[in-house]
Formats: C-alpha cells, sequence, structure tokens
C-alpha cells in the first residue's frame, strides 16, 4: 500500500488505483469528463489535472497511478489555471443553450462552469456548428453541445459491446458519429444519455418533457425482465415520466436496459382504469361492487376442480400470495405461475435460482448457455459475461439459438441432444474454477422441458459444477414475476393442473372459471367456453378475453416484493397511484375474498407480508439471497430431437406495459426494422 | 567547422552510390559484428559516454533511452520503432539520409535493435515520402540479400528483420505513441503516458522509438568511439548535427555540421549568407515551426546547440533553421504556423482541440490589425492555458511560436493594431 500525501494530508491508499480516486479517497473532489469508473480512461478533457510535486507541468489525475511518497497538490493556483483554461476551452464551442437543453439542472459542464467557469466569454469568433446525427429512436442528438469526451463511444465499445459509435475528423473538426446514421442496436443504449456530461446525447422520448427540479424521485426496482434492475422511477404528477438507474454493485451496477428505461411510457396507454363485465358479448364499465360479485358468484357456484387461476410475468408477490390462500381456501389446486408452460420445479429452489448470482459472473471462468439468448433476455446479466469474457478468463459455449452475443462463443449444437454429448467441453467444465451452466427458458417451455432440465442438472452433477463454496447451475428467468411465484407456491397442488393441464382441460369444456392474475401470455384460444376474470392493469390479450375485468396496478404503482432471477427478494415502490379506480393487486383480491364470504386473514399489507414470511422465510431478507440447498429436481424422460427455441423474439415487446408504449414501438420498427429475431432461428 | 572526416553522412547530397556497394566503399556495415560482439551493456555504455541527444527534437539522451528498456526480454518481445515521419515543417534531414545512405540507418536499427534485445525494427516513414520508402526497401533487400540483417545478422547470431511501414501522412504520428498507435492500425492519437512505450510501447511490448538520424549515427559512434563524438561540440551538446536550412538565404541547403556552430557561422559559410546580407535578417526559426523564433540581435551570438537556444528561450528542436528577412510579415508567418497546428491537432484532448483553432482565428484577426491590444495578453493567455495541458507536445508546439512572436514582435503587432483602428476612424 503505497504511502502519499494529498494536499498535505499523508494518507495510505491501494496499490494500482489512480491518482484522481486516491483524491477521492482523501476527500478531495476532482472535476472531470471524461473519466468514468466504469470505462476505460481516455485522459482527454483535462479536466482532472493536478500537480505534482516534481512533475515539470500539471498531470492528468484520471490516468495517473499513484506512487510511493507521491506528493499531490488539488488546489493551488498552478490547478486552478489549468482547470479554468479547460474550461474556458470547452465552453468556447459550446452553444451555452442551458433555457432550452434537457440536460439542464442535471449537466456536469453546467455544474462545474459554476465552479471553474468565467463571467463572460473572451472568444469572439464564431462557434463551431456540427450536424446532429442520427441514434435511433432513443437518443437525441445535439452535437453543438459535444464535449469530445468520448465516454459514450467507450459505453458502445467496451459495455455495450456494439462498435457502432466514433469519432471522425481531426482537431476541431473531431465529431462524435454513428458513421452510417442508423439507430443503435444495442439493448443498452440508453445508458450513453446518463454517461453524457453534456446535453450532447439526451432522452428522445423524454424530449423537452420535464425539468428535474421538477420531479418526484422514488427508488424501486424494475420488473420487466427478471434481473431486477434497481432503478429511480421520477414522476410529476400522476405521469412517470422516465425511468434511470440505481447504483446495485451486485445487479445492474449503474446500468439498466432500454427496456427498463423507455418502457415507461407504455404505463399511460392501454390502462384498466375502471372495472368492467362482459354483457352480450360486450365488455361494458360496471362498478367494484357489480364486478366483484360477479366473479364471487361465479365462483361459489363452480366446483373446485373446475376453478383454476394462472398468474403472469409481472404479478407481484404479495398479489399471488393472496391469490393462492383464497383459492386453496375454496379447495382449488389448478393454480401455476409459469404462465409460459416452463418445467421448473418448485420442489427444490436451487433448481430455478441464478444460483451462482449475477456477481457471480465476474469469477466465472467457462459458462455454457442451454436454450438461452442473454443479450435479449437479460442485457444486463450480458454486459457482465461480455465484461468477464474481455479479460480473456471466460470461455462460452452455447446450445440453442443465439442472435448476435457480445462476446465470443463457440456454437455447440442446437438441440438439447448436446447436452449427454458435451464432448471435451464437458471436460473444460470439470477442469474449470468457477464453472457456470445458464439454462434458459427456451430449453424449459417445451413439452419435454422437465427431462431437459434434469439432464441440465446431471451435466451439472457430473462436471461437478456445484461444488464447496460455489453453485454453478443457474435458471435465468424472462419474467419478473416468476420466481416470486414459485417461492410462495403458485404452482399446482395435490393432484391440481399446471397450466398445460389448465389449458387442455380449458379447451375440453372441463374448466368453469379461470382466473388471469396478470397472465396475458397464454393462448386465448385454448380457454373455451370457461369464465375468465382478468386482474391487470393493462388492455392486452387477457382483459379482450375476459368476462370480467378488474383493474390493477402497475409495478410502478404500488408497492410490492419481487424476487429476481438469483432469489433475491427486492422492493418495488409505489410512485404514482393507480390510474382511475384500479387497485393494488392484494387488495382486490382482500376484497374478492370478503365478497365470497371466506375473508383471508389480513387487512393490511404488513398483515399480508407477516403471513408471507410466515409461509416462507425467505422474503423477511430484504435484498438479500438465501443460498439454495442443493438436492434433486426435474423429471427422467425422453428429450424429444428438436432444437431449441428463442423465447424473446421481440425484445423491445415482452410484456402488456412494453406492448403497449409507442416508444418500444418505435424501437420494434426502426431498429428491428419490422423484424422480429426470428431471424435468428 | 567540421572537418571533413569527422562527418557521419558522407554521402548526404547523393553524389556517390546510395546502395550497399557504395554504403561499404564508405565504411558502413564494416565488421559490424565486432560491435555486437561488444555486447549490449557495453554498446549501450558507450552510447552513452558519447551524449548523443534525440535527433528528433527532444533531445533525451539515446543511450539512456536505450537502457529503460528491460534487460531481460521477458514474456513479450521486444521492439525497436524509428520514426521517420519526419514532417516538422522546415525539415527535411531525415530524408536525404534514407535516400542518399540509408544503410547508415539500416546498420543502426541493427545495432540499436540488438543492444535493447529487439529482433525487429519497424521503420514508420511519413507516407509522402513514396520515393525514400522506395530506397529504404530497396537497401532493406539488399542489406538481408547480403546477410547483413535477417537470420544471423552479419553472422553474428542475432536473428533481425527491419520492417517498413508508410504512414498516410498526419503531423501527429510523429509523436512517438501515436506512431504507435497509427502503426497498430488505429487513428494516430497520442497515448496516456505512463505507462512509456519502454514499458508497454507497440502492441503493449516494450518499445523503443528513435528518430532516424539518431540511429543512422550510431553506428559510426561506436566505430570511432564515444570520446570522438563527445570531442565534438560542447559538453552536453556533443557530436554533429544535420541543419536544414531554408528561407531566406541564398542556397538553402542541409549541412551535417558540429553542435554549438554559431547561427550567422552556420548561415553564411554552408547556405550562401542571408538575402540581401545578413543586416536583412528580421528573425530566424532555429529548430523547426514548432520552437519560438529568435529575433537577429540574438541570432547576432547564438550558439546552435540545445542548451545555447534553451537559454535565449527558444529550442534545437529539430534543427531546422528557417531564416526570415526583412521582407517577411512575421506576424503572417506565424498565424500560418498557427493554421498548421489547428489543422494537425489529431482533436483529442480538450486545450488542443479547441485552443489550436482560438489561436489560429485571433492571430489572422492580428495579421490584419484587427484586434484591440489587450487581445495580445489576451492571446498570450491562451497559449498558456494550451502549453503543458495536453497528452502529448503538439499543443506546446502550437503554443510556442506564438508566444515568440509576442516576445519580440509585440510592438509591430501594437503598431498593426493602431494603424487598423485609424483606418477605421477614418472611415467613419
Amino acid at each position: 500500500m503505497p504511502k502519499m500525501t494529498i494536499d498535505g494530508v499523508e494518507i495510505e491508499v491501494p496499490a494500482g488505483i489512480t491518482v484522481l480516486q486516491a483524491c477521492e479517497l482523501a476527500g478531495r473532489e476532482i472535476p472531470r469528463f471524461c473519466y468514468h469508473e466504469r470505462l476505460s480512461i481516455a485522459g482527454n478533457c483535462r479536466m482532472c489535472l493536478v500537480e505534482q510535486e516534481k512533475a515539470p507541468k500539471p498531470i492528468a489525475s484520471c490516468a495517473m497511478p499513484v506512487a510511493e511518497g507521491m506528493v499531490i497538490k488539488t488546489d493551488t493556483p498552478v490547478v486552478q489555471k489549468a482547470r479554468k483554461g479547460v474550461m474556458e476551452f470547452l465552453l468556447i464551442n459550446h452553444p451555452l443553450d442551458c433555457p432550452i437543453c434537457d440536460q439542464g439542472g442535471e449537466c456536469d459542464l453546467q455544474d462545474q462552469a459554476m465552479g471553474y467557469g468565467f463571467d463572460k466569454s473572451r472568444y469572439h469568433e464564431n462557434k463551431r456548428a456540427v450536424p446532429d446525427k442520427n441514434l435511433g429512436p432513443l437518443i437525441k442528438t445535439s452535437m453543438n453541445r459535444c464535449i469530445h469526451c468520448t465516454r459514450c463511444i467507450r459505453f458502445a465499445t467496451e459495455v455495450a459491446g456494439v462498435e457502432e459509435l466514433g469519432a471522425t475528423g481531426r482537431g476541431e473538426h473531431m465529431e462524435v458519429t454513428n458513421y452510417v446514421s442508423r439507430a443503435l442496436t444495442s439493448e443498452m443504449s440508453g445508458n450513453m444519455i446518463d454517461l453524457c456530461p453534456v446535453g450532447a446525447l439526451t432522452s428522445k422520448p423524454y424530449e423537452f418533457a420535464a425539468r428535474p427540479w421538477e420531479l418526484r424521485k422514488t427508488e424501486s426496482i424494475d420488473v420487466l425482465d427478471a434481473v431486477g434492475s434497481n432503478i429511480r422511477i421520477d414522476a410529476r404528477g400522476a405521469e412517470v415520466m422516465r425511468v434511470l438507474p440505481r447504483l446495485h454493485e451486485e445487479i445492474n451496477e449503474e446500468w439498466i436496459s432500454d427496456k427498463t428505461r423507455f418502457a415507461c411510457d407504455g404505463l399511460k396507454r392501454q390502462r384498466l382504469d375502471r372495472p368492467y363485465i362482459r354483457r352480450n358479448g360486450k365488455l361494458e364499465p360496471a362498478t367494484w361492487g357489480d364486478a366483484l360479485t360477479a366473479v364471487a358468484w361465479k365462483l361459489r357456484g363452480a366446483s373446485a376442480d373446475r376453478v383454476a387461476a394462472l398468474s403472469g410475468d409481472l404479478a407481484d408477490v404479495e398479489a399471488q400470495y393472496a391469490l393462492k390462500e383464497l383459492l386453496a381456501g375454496m379447495g382449488v389446486r389448478n393454480i401455476d405461475c409459469r404462465q409460459d408452460g416452463a418445467k421448473l420445479d418448485p420442489s427444490n429452489r436451487a433448481g430455478y435460482l441464478f444460483n451462482s448470482t449475477i456477481a457471480g459472473i465476474d469469477q466465472a471462468d467457462v459458462i455454457l448457455l442451454v436454450g438461452t439468448d442473454p443479450r435479449h433476455e437479460a442485457p444486463i446479466v450480458n454486459s457482465r459475461i461480455r465484461r468477464r469474457w474481455l479479460t480473456g478468463a471466460l470461455t462460452v459455449a452455447s446450445i440453442g439459438p443465439l442472435a448476435n452475443p457480445t462476446y465470443g462463443v463457440t456454437a455447440l449444437g442446437m438441440s438439447p441432444a448436446m447436452l449427454q454429448n458435451l464432448g471435451g467441453f464437458a471436460d473444460k467444465l470439470k477442469n474449470a474454477k468457477n464453472p457456470m451452466i445458464i439454462v434458459g427458458m427456451g430449453a424449459l417451455t417445451r413439452e419435454d422441458g422437465a427431462a431437459v432440465l434434469a439432464q441440465a442438472r446431471q451435466v451439472a452433477e457430473a462436471c461437478n459444477v456445484v461444488r464447496e463454496g460455489w453453485n454453478g447451475f443457474n435458471v435465468l428467468h424472462t419474467a419478473g414475476g416468476r420466481v416470486g411465484g414459485l417461492d410462495v407456491g403458485f404452482v399446482p397442488g395435490e393432484g391440481g393442473r399446471d397450466r398445460d393441464g389448465i389449458l387442455a382441460a380449458a379447451q375440453a369444456g372441463e374448466m368453469d372459471v379461470i382466473y388471469l392474475l396478470g397472465a396475458d401470455e397464454i393462448d386465448m384460444a385454448k380457454l373455451g367456453k370457461a369464465f375468465v376474470v382478468y386482474q391487470g392493469h393493462h388492455g392486452d390479450a387477457g382483459a379482450h378475453r375476459a368476462d370480467v375485468v378488474l383493474p390493477g396496478a402497475a409495478y410502478t404503482e404500488k408497492d410490492a416484493i419481487y424476487v429476481n432471477t438469483e432469489g433475491r427478494v427486492q422492493l418495488a415502490r409505489r410512485a404514482v397511484q393507480p390510474p382511475g379506480e384500479a387497485r393494488e393487486d392484494w387488495a382486490i383480491v382482500r376484497a374478492l375474498s370478503e365478497v365470497i364470504n371466506n375473508k383471508l386473514p389480513f387487512d393490511t399489507l404488513a398483515q399480508l407480508r407477516a403471513g408471507l414470511v410466515a409461509a416462507n422465510p425467505v422474503f423477511a431478507g430484504i435484498d438479500r439471497i438465501k443460498s439454495a440447498a442443493w438436492g434433486s429436481f426435474g423429471a427422467q424422460g425422453a428429450v424429444a430431437d428438436r432444437p431449441f427455441a428463442t423465447t424473446v423474439r421481440n425484445f423491445y415487446m415482452t410484456d402488456p406495459i412494453s406492448r403497449a408504449s409507442p416508444t418500444m414501438a418505435r424501437c420494434t420498427a426502426e431498429i428491428l426494422g419490422g423484424q422480429t429475431l426470428a431471424a435468428a432461428e | 567547422m567540421l572537418r571533413d572526416e569527422d562527418r557521419i553522412f558522407q554521402n548526404l547530397y547523393g553524389f556517390h552510390d546510395a546502395g550497399l556497394a557504395g554504403a561499404r566503399a564508405r565504411g558502413s556495415w564494416d565488421n559490424t559484428k565486432s560491435i555486437l560482439d561488444k555486447g549490449r551493456d557495453w554498446i549501450i555504455d558507450e552510447m552513452k559516454k558519447s551524449g548523443l541527444r534525440g535527433r528528433g527534437g527532444a533531445g533525451f539522451p539515446t543511450g539512456v533511452k536505450w537502457s529503460f528498456m528491460p534487460k531481460q526480454v521477458g514474456e513479450k518481445p521486444h521492439y525497436l520503432v524509428v520514426n521517420a515521419d519526419e514532417s516538422e515543417p522546415g525539415t527535411c534531414k531525415d530524408r536525404d539520409i534514407m535516400r542518399h545512405d540509408p544503410h547508415t540507418l539500416i546498420e543502426g536499427c541493427l545495432v540499436a535493435g540488438f543492444a535493447m534485445n529487439a529482433h525487429a525494427a519497424y521503420i514508420y516513414i511519413r507516407g509522402e515520402f513514396w520515393y525514400e520508402a522506395q530506397c529504404l526497401v530497396d537497401a532493406v533487400k539488399e542489406a538481408r540479400e547480403a546477410g547483413l540483417i535477417g537470420p544471423n545478422a552479419c553472422g553474428s547470431g542475432w536473428d533481425f528483420e527491419v520492417y517498413v511501414h508508410r504512414g498516410a501522412g498526419a503531423y501527429i504520428c510523429g509523436e512517438e505513441t501515436a506512431l504507435l498507435e497509427s502503426l497498430e492500425g488505429k487513428k494516430g492519437m497520442p497515448r496516456l503516458k505512463p505507462p512509456f512505450p519502454a514499458g508497454a510501447g507497440l502492441y503493449g511490448c516494450p518499445t523503443t522509438v528513435n528518430n532516424v538520424e539518431s540511429i543512422a549515427v550510431a553506428p559510426t559512434i561506436l566505430r570511432k568511439g564515444a570520446a570522438w563524438f563527445a570531442g565534438i561540440g560542447r559538453p552536453n551538446n556533443t557530436g554533429t548535427k544535420v541543419f536544414c536550412i531554408s528561407g531566406h538565404v541564398n542556397q538553402p541547403c542541409n549541412v551535417e555540421e558540429s553542435m554549438g556552430i554559431p547561427l550567422r557561422e552556420l548561415i553564411d559559410k554552408h547556405a550562401g549568407g542571408v538575402r540581401g546580407g545578413w543586416d536583412n535578417l528580421l528573425a530566424v526559426i532555429p529548430g523547426g515551426a514548432s520552437v519560438p523564433l529568435i529575433p537577429k540581435s540574438i541570432c547576432d551570438t547564438v550558439l546552435m546547440d540545445f542548451d545555447s537556444l534553451r537559454e535565449v528561450r527558444s529550442g534545437l528542436g529539430t534543427a531546422a533553421v528557417i531564416v526570415m528577412d526583412k521582407s517577411t510579415d512575421v506576424i503572417k508567418a506565424i498565424a500560418r504556423l498557427s493554421q498548421f497546428y489547428m489543422h494537425e491537432s489529431c482533436g483529442q484532448c480538450t486545450p488542443c482541440r479547441e485552443g489550436t483553432g482560438w489561436m489560429w482565428r485571433v492571430m489572422e484577426r492580428m495579421v490584419k490589425g484587427n484586434a484591440r491590444l489587450d487581445e495580445i495578453d489576451m492571446l498570450e493567455d491562451v497559449t498558456r492555458q494550451v502549453e503543458g495541458h495536453t497528452i502529448c507536445a503538439l499543443g506546446d508546439a502550437a503554443a510556442w511560436p506564438i508566444q515568440g512572436l509576442i516576445r519580440h514582435f509585440r510592438p509591430e503587432m501594437e503598431r498593426r493594431i493602431n494603424e487598423h483602428a485609424g483606418r477605421r476612424q477614418a472611415a467613419e
């Protein structure tokens, strides 16, 4: 640990860090534009200059490694002059259009100009004009404002893994550009908006919508994929204006995917804001009382084995728990949270979790992807794999279709048969220090999914992927509500039917009532003549088929627990009220129970959660992961020689919210060119 | 004046055969094996003792630079890179060495490469030097066929290859780390230092980048002995140097002279004197476009070496002497240099990217006098804001000529501003 002196204070710092980091440890804030902790060092903005004793000129602290005995001064006239000089240079060609700039109020240049800027300009020449660039439907550019820090270029190249940005021209004619004026093809591109220290890259959907100081900020989590990215929801009045990432080192660090960020305009459209009852084939507005009575009447009139419930991808833990308790009280056993038909085995938690944890990818040295396409199913996970791969310490192989991963992958084959025929790769797994198998929904949402799961488990056991202190068996979910559903036991009871069974029975006319808790991804035609209750927040497939619609709350409108693919229990928080007469989902179920005359034993969310924790102690540990004990899961059986399918065909539209989002529709059109990822198959 | 037998480049003017036979007749490749046989430490030590300072402009002691290379070859190979991207305005010495005496350079590559444990040398030659690149390629071929380089070079047991790589004509690629980037196939943008090339250079391997002249003089120094070289010139400014004299002289030329020759003697003896006589001299840029100019009063007495020129707040640079007589519009001359630096700035770091354009625009107004008097101070201040704050030395190079101008020709700048203001008033 080198000792150094910063502004007269001696401090011991870890070896290998930079002077800038050392100054921060010493409590000295160093202004910067180009430097970013998670990107490579560029050293080009020159704002972080500090004085080093015995050095002939000021040094760029972001790029200088610390050394024993260094003496650094961060606040001398030389430093001040250097920084003021750099600030002046940055401002001479900057348009200073802050009043009409969306970055206003959260602009690094604006903030640092307060400290180092002059009150008037000495530059009397014409300012440079730079043509704006087309980066697609998400990022608006105003390139006159660009200060050439190259953060966006480095992010695209390093983190996102798409080399679509670069700089052309030299000197003052240097321009950051994507060369071909076509939309960026990254699922992570929105992060460039956060990275841009000025208003050169701003959010296109959020253009001129609000000022940061008008917004109410709520710290929450994202549920549009199973990663559980930590987000901040910025709302004004009753409207969610934007979603930003929130730091969580073990999940999303400070990135979020474009769907997480931009699908929020779907929260304003296609909303179910009042109950509906189908009369004469048409859904007509109704009161809560009428709707609940209609449902209760049907439920009470049906025999328990002719009632079923399916919960959807965005269903929270509390609602699933409440509905499960309600139906259990009525003797209903046909319930399932796996609306995609995945043959996940609820009997063993280790069999449906991402056991290594997302942060564990940083240690992995061999990864086998089985029927999963992380780039489109969980871009955050994908970028971690890429980062690990870039270090050169990771080998990735895949069974199943994979569309443009951002790292090198050895394609082992397409069909599950490969699992029993890994050849040399089995030895690689065996000999690796931290091997990982990632099983995706592409492998499990098949009729033989349970057998595939069992085979994956056997590979894990045979190759010693699960060992002392390391569990390398992972399931990568695609739905934010799935693990929570499995954890509350929203699965068929003794002798109950699973999704396939429910749909088959409904098609055969053996189901009287089907309760859809936000389940939209099933084939509604298979529901037959059953009386369908849809509880959810968007007028999507489920609501169109429903006989009664109970309007619920979206994830930004309720305090709710979600469990991510790692098994991490997290809290979503209410940023805005549900629209109109819509209510929080657990409360709807609770109200229904009263009408049915089978009152659930909780009146508040706190009481419900107490019951939840009693039923499964996992839910007590917020933001904690309880590692699951290894055991047997899956089922022996024949495996069809059919290739794995892609589950996420259109990354931008995977759930009722993103399907309702105009921004996601534009992405689908401009980035995917109206094509889905079917081309990859 | 340097004696003829002390001249290293015996064919600087191309009067003789540039090929291998001619080079051998001049003493090149004469028992190179015996030099190599004396060992690495001896070579580096001898280079240190000779006092040779890098001929590319910065004047860093060459022997010391070689000694920075790791003593043992680790996992990564060592490389020698020769900077033949001679683009400094006014400079054309490497060009003549490469086209008329290429074997001095190739032999130098072997000696230097051997001393730093490198098996390969890359000569990065300026893109516009098409003919010179051809000469080099031919010379490399000749040397290889004669077994002077290649496997078991000169019978020394050391394998050594020389590769010629043509640049694409960017001034910035003469900066050593930008040159490495360019050589790697990337955009020519200087790297941050540390790490220095001796630690992580070409492809991340230990690398030394030397100017053509620095390498080309090495074999002769080692043959004739460090004492011979150190005996020429002044202490700390030893040896011979190729000067490029251009501008308002009667006979512009390249000439190899001893370091520390008086500037006046250099111009009078070799370049036929200043056009219109010494008294017609206005100023001289003594070391290529990037060093501050010196007015006649300093030119009268100044010696041409690193330390003497530094004392008068200029520099030897590449020893490209640009002579300007009294017919010169000195402000316009410097403005032209400002335009050059603006054009050649790579755009990577802020002060240079933004500052070079600003300085040029103000300079253009200064040419006409279309400015305020206090803008001279502002211009000076802007040059100070650029100087020393950039990644590479191009920022400094852009700032210094203007600083020199203001230092020595401020009255002329003021006169022009006042005149312009007077004209404007009269017009109103």
